[in-house]
């Protein structure tokens, strides 16, 4: 046994169980699930970002061939069918609510963004609702559309609700103190960033599949969501006003999410509503261009960053004031992320005795904008670790010391930062000093001239970035605006032989879980992962779930079912005294035995189940046979990982190509389960960072129409676009869960930008480049280089 | 896609017939562009004519010339041994079209009549004063690309092999396109006896062109230095997200004197 504990358990890079089905090509996601008597839900998108609908004509599409059904806005309103609504709000600084316009499923009245729904066509094939859809007449009288975010507030007004286009005007910190210290500051450092604009481009795009059974008037709608009982909750108690247990919501394989799969979309709805309207099962599935221009988007800030200094470099106040884009509708955490996820993280490492920050939240007429890896944390890094690095340029410190003298020092923990959140633990030093170290830090001038000799310049950057998530205690959450709970549920069920089932509230979508958490039961368990079987994503199966988002899986989920094989050992225990005749007071659980203390007398994990269930001899006056447990796991507080990234590159100066050379990554994520799984969240996050910060950027033209809706313009990354990277750990378990764990998933996407960037502005400083926006494309560094030779030249 | 007829003929004179009998009809050749147009619903045409099983695929040496079959695809030009042989820059080009998947369905002749700005095939068809062999005709290279997707080309008229002469040196270099990896600038230089031929792809407004300052100087004197004083004009060239006429230009040259060596 304690040989499998060594292979198995916690700590072991046992390889992904539920890899064979993926990479054999057998995974069975939504669009792979059909119905007898489906058919095919096709949606007619407004071409406009912003008009007025003058009519709509339904009649030549009602009567084309193999067409069930046609529906607008109208037919929705009449049977009184809610929209999405938003999970998470914030007050205003003039005391008043965020302003939250109804979302209908169907545009009812007005168009608000290229892609709003205007009509849905269900008909036998796709092909034939496709063309039924060519022949709705949409009369539009066209308004100006809103596109320049900043500028919002001076635009045509898009919703009746939202006065200046202003969904809410948030602050967060103390205003006036953090003022005085920029008064009498030794130097302030300002800089304005901006946070491009993300697709979040999920390898497999939406789609939904709603079935009605008129038996029992009940609901089963199979769907790519990140959170299938949240789905439910707000479909059946917020949308459909009908019984959570006449809807069963399954979230089957699922093909990455990144954020954009928390939220309830319009189509999912639609097809729910629609399958009982018709009669027949219906199915929608997103083609990319839908993907493009339908799925929520991410980041979208501009940051005005002000750092103040004293005269030994010191921090004592940092005031940032951001203007950030929701995009058309509000979407269900887009309120959250700029705000409570975004604000709360501007003292970074740092100890920072002042802090105030202001957000404002606009709608333009584009889609809306919601959480996407890492949400919030990313802008909140990105802004403060790059204004780190340029303050240690402009006081000629090394950005590793000036890091280093503003680091929260190890023994200030539990450290209360000045934006609302307290840090149970951290130590901040050592990432830095072996990031450094991995990268060779101390030889980089070395490496920049012998790159100079080549005739590239070589540049240098790095991030030490803090994450909150997991997320909070259910109570914070709803003292914050939120709207649900942040708990998570588990339930172990130990069969009669021994072997386990585990049905979480957490939802896998390419996390890994069913390789993590089996390893938890195993180890804790004493027990072979193979006896260990993971279930999530049916509303009918599992527990009540939060699902996956903010890097909670581990914390909260993985607590959860740790949690729950404490009260099956607890129970176990009791078996065990019985059938050993002893106290329970007086049996010891180790490697899967159960053993009276000093004795040889012992019982097997395998023997106490086998009794609970074939109860013939059983202590049944004082304890129930069976043997299943359920959990629900509140954290106390965020987890917070931390770490050092440090990025390397080299620049043509010919073409502007950034290659990143060298990749650095120290991470503190408390306790590891599967480090091989840690390090692939590690460096699939790093991965999006770099495209963040070299390639993707979502860009609307002035009319509203995306101008990189595929993928002929909008560019990923790519293997051959990235290095190897090197990655290390550090750990300060967390303080607050049994597992000492944190949270990985968004760690690498939250890190990575700044360093990037920061690398990029330090190859260019030897030619007086200070400033680089987000992506740092060729052009845009070619064009950099060449204003920097002609400013040298004059 | 709409529905639409698809007949697959055994030569080229069947395909013509074929294609006759339709209204609006279009030859298939490896369908990297006209299927995801199709997909698209952006074109409707009432039949596809699959020239693949024409007989079109084969690659030959012609002395002066080699000469490779209009439905030849990609990947077979990359791994021909008489095209490395000959001109290892076309190969070359070749091998770096799109991906795997393209390379092994998209053929020579479907590029060079479909005459896409950012395609690399154009470049080589230029550069190498290659003749465009159709069913009715042999075009001159200098004479067959017409503009941006267009060529010299009649209805009905296929395209069944091209003749590319052998250079003395060539190179091609692109400069792809960080999103879809097409060419946002592709240079195919060309050495022969009589002189040096430049064409450039991905760049310009009109579709892919010679560029005569850089033949004059790489001919007089063919190394990468004979440019360094050349200002390459951005007038004509492409503006987009990517890339401005500035950068093109600016690329233009840069990849041209990587392509000397």
């Amino acid at each position: 046994m304690n040989e499998v504990t060594k292979i198995d358990g916690i700590g072991s890079s046992v390889r992904r169980t539920e890899d064979k089905k993926f990479l054999t090509g057998k995974g069975r996601y939504t669009d792979d699930i059909n119905k007898p008597g489906q058919v095919q839900a096709y949606f007619l998108r407004s071409d406009v970002a912003h008009a007025e609908i003058k009519s709509i004509d339904t009649k030549a599409a009602q009567s084309a061939p193999g067409v069930v059904g046609v529906f607008t806005g109208s037919d929705i309103a009449a049977d009184k069918i809610g929209g999405p609504i938003c999970g998470w709000v914030v007050p205003c600084r003039d005391g008043s609510s965020t302003k939250e316009p109804p979302h209908p499923l169907l545009a009812q009245g007005k168009v608000r963004f290229v892609g709003d729904a205007v009509a849905v066509v269900v008909a036998e094939t796709m092909e034939q609702a496709k063309s039924a859809a060519e022949l709705i007449d949409v009369d539009y009288n066209e308004l100006t559309p809103v596109v320049d975010f900043v500028n919002a507030d001076k635009g045509a007004q898009i919703h009746e609700e939202v006065p200046n286009n202003c969904y809410f005007d948030w602050e967060l910190g103390d205003e006036s103190a953090t003022n005085k210290a920029i008064e009498s500051a030794a130097k302030v450092v300002k800089l304005s960033v901006r946070n491009n604009r993300l697709v979040p481009n999920a390898m497999e795009p939406r789609s939904a599949l709603a079935e009605y059974d008129s038996l029992d008037e009940s609901y089963t709608l199979h769907t790519t969501s990140q959170n299938p009982h949240l789905t439910r909750l707000v479909l059946a108690a917020f949308m459909f006003a009908i019984p959570e247990s006449k809807l069963r919501v399954i979230a089957p394989d699922v093909g990455g999410g990144f954020g954009s799969k928390i939220y309830v979309y319009i189509e999912e709805a639609v097809c729910v509503w629609a399958s009982k309207k018709i009669g027949r099962p219906v199915k929608w599935t997103a083609d990319r261009t839908q993907a493009f221009l339908t799925d929520c988007h991410g980041r979208d800030h501009v940051n005005d960053v002000q750092l103040a200094l004293d005269d030994n470099n010191k921090i004592i106040g940092l005031r940032v004031d951001t203007v950030c884009n929701l995009g058309a509708y509000l979407s269900a955490f887009s309120v959250v992320v700029p705000t409570i996820l975004h604000g709360t993280l501007l003292s970074g490492q740092y100890d920072i005795p002042a802090i105030y920050t202001n957000v404002k939240g606009m709608a333009t007429n584009t889609v809306n904008v919601d959480a996407y890896r890492g949400a919030g944390r990313p802008e909140a890094t990105y802004l403060l670790e790059r204004t780190m690095e340029t303050a240690a340029k402009e006081v000629g410190m090394d950005p590793a010391e000036f890091r280093r003298i503003n680091f929260i020092p190890k023994d200030a923990f539990p450290y209360q930062t000045q934006v609302a959140l307290q840090y149970d633990i951290g130590d901040y030093e050592p990432h830095l000093d072996k990031a450094m170290e991995m990268i060779d830090y101390s030889n980089f001038e070395k490496r920049r001239a012998e790159a100079a000799k080549r005739g590239m310049y070589r540049g240098i950057g790095m991030s030490s970035y803090i994450e909150a998530c997991g997320l909070a205690p259910s109570a914070v959450v709803g003292a914050l605006g939120g709207r649900v709970g942040q708990w998570e549920s588990a339930s172990v069920r130990v069969n009669p032989t021994g072997t386990i089932s585990v049905f979480t509230g957490s939802h896998s979508h390419g996390q890994g879980h069913a390789t993590t958490f089996a390893q938890i039961v195993a180890d804790k368990l004493g027990i072979p992962m193979e006896n260990v079987e993971v279930i999530h994503g049916d509303t009918d199966k599992t527990p009540f779930g939060m699902g996956s988002y903010g890097s909670r899986s581990l914390a909260s989920g993985g607590s959860a079912i740790s949690k729950a094989v404490d009260k099956i050992i607890n129970k176990s225990k009791k078996i065990a005294a019985h059938l050993l005749e002893a106290s329970e007071d007086d049996i010891d659980f180790k490697d899967g035995k159960f053993v009276v203390g000093g004795t040889d007398k012992e019982k097997a994990f395998g023997e106490i189940a086998l009794a609970a269930y074939v109860p013939h001899n059983y202590p049944l006056e004082t304890l129930e046979p069976g043997l299943e447990e359920n959990a629900f796991y509140d954290p106390t507080n965020f987890v917070f990982p931390s770490g050092t990234h440090i990025a390397e590159v080299e620049i043509d100066p010919a073409t502007g190509v950034v290659e990143v050379v060298d990749w650095a990554a120290c991470d503190d994520f408390g306790n590891l389960v599967n480090p091989m799984i840690v390090e692939g969240q590690v460096h699939g996050g790093i991965a999006q960072g770099i495209g963040q910060a070299l390639l993707e950027d979502a860009h609307y033209d002035e009319n509203g129409q995306l101008l990189t809706a595929s993928y002929m313009d909008y560019c990923m990354p790519r293997a051959d676009d990235l290095p190897s990277f090197k990655v290390g750990y550090t750990n300060t378990p967390c303080t607050h869960n049994d597992l000492g764990v944190k949270g990985c998933g968004e760690a690498g996407a939250i890190a990575s930008p700044p360093a990037l960037i920061n690398a990029v502005i330090d190859a260019l400083s030897p030619l007086g480049v200070t400033d680089m926006s987000m992506p740092a494309t060729p052009q845009k560094v070619w064009k950099a280089i060449q204003e920097s030779q002609s400013v040298a030249a004059e | 896609m709409y529905s639409t007829k698809y007949i697959k003929p055994n030569s080229t004179s069947e395909a013509l017939e074929a294609i006759k009998s339709m209204g609006e009809g279009k030859f298939l050749a490896g369908g990297m562009t006209l299927i995801p147009t199709l997909k698209q619903r952006l074109a409707s045409p009432d039949g596809l004519v699959d020239i693949s099983g024409c007989d079109l695929d084969s690659i030959s040496d012609e002395g002066d010339t080699i000469k490779i079959g209009a439905m030849t695809k990609h990947a077979s030009v990359a791994e021909s041994g008489l095209v490395n042989k000959a001109i290892p820059a076309l190969a070359k080009l070749a091998d770096g079209i799109g991906d795997r998947q393209v390379r092994n369905r998209g053929t020579l002749g479907g590029s060079v009549a479909n005459n896409d700005p950012s395609a690399c095939y154009p470049s080589a068809v230029l550069a190498l004063k290659a003749i465009v062999h159709t069913n009715t005709r042999s075009i001159q290279a200098d004479e067959f690309f017409t503009g941006m997707f267009e060529t010299a080309l009649e209805e009905n008229e296929i395209i069944e092999a091209i003749s590319f002469s052998k250079p003395t040196k060539a190179n091609y270099v692109k400069f792809p396109n960080p999103a879809s990896r097409y060419a946002m600038v592709g240079v195919f230089v060309a050495q022969f006896n009589d002189g040096v031929r430049v064409a450039v792809t991905g760049a310009g407004e009109g579709g892919v062109f010679r560029h005569a300052e850089m033949e004059a100087a790489l001919s007089s004197n063919y190394n990468a230095d004979a440019l360094s004083a050349l200002e390459i004009s951005s007038e004509g060239l492409i503006s987009d997200l990517h890339a401005s006429p500035e950068y093109r230009a600016n690329l233009i040259k840069e990849m041209t004197k990587r392509a000397v060596v």
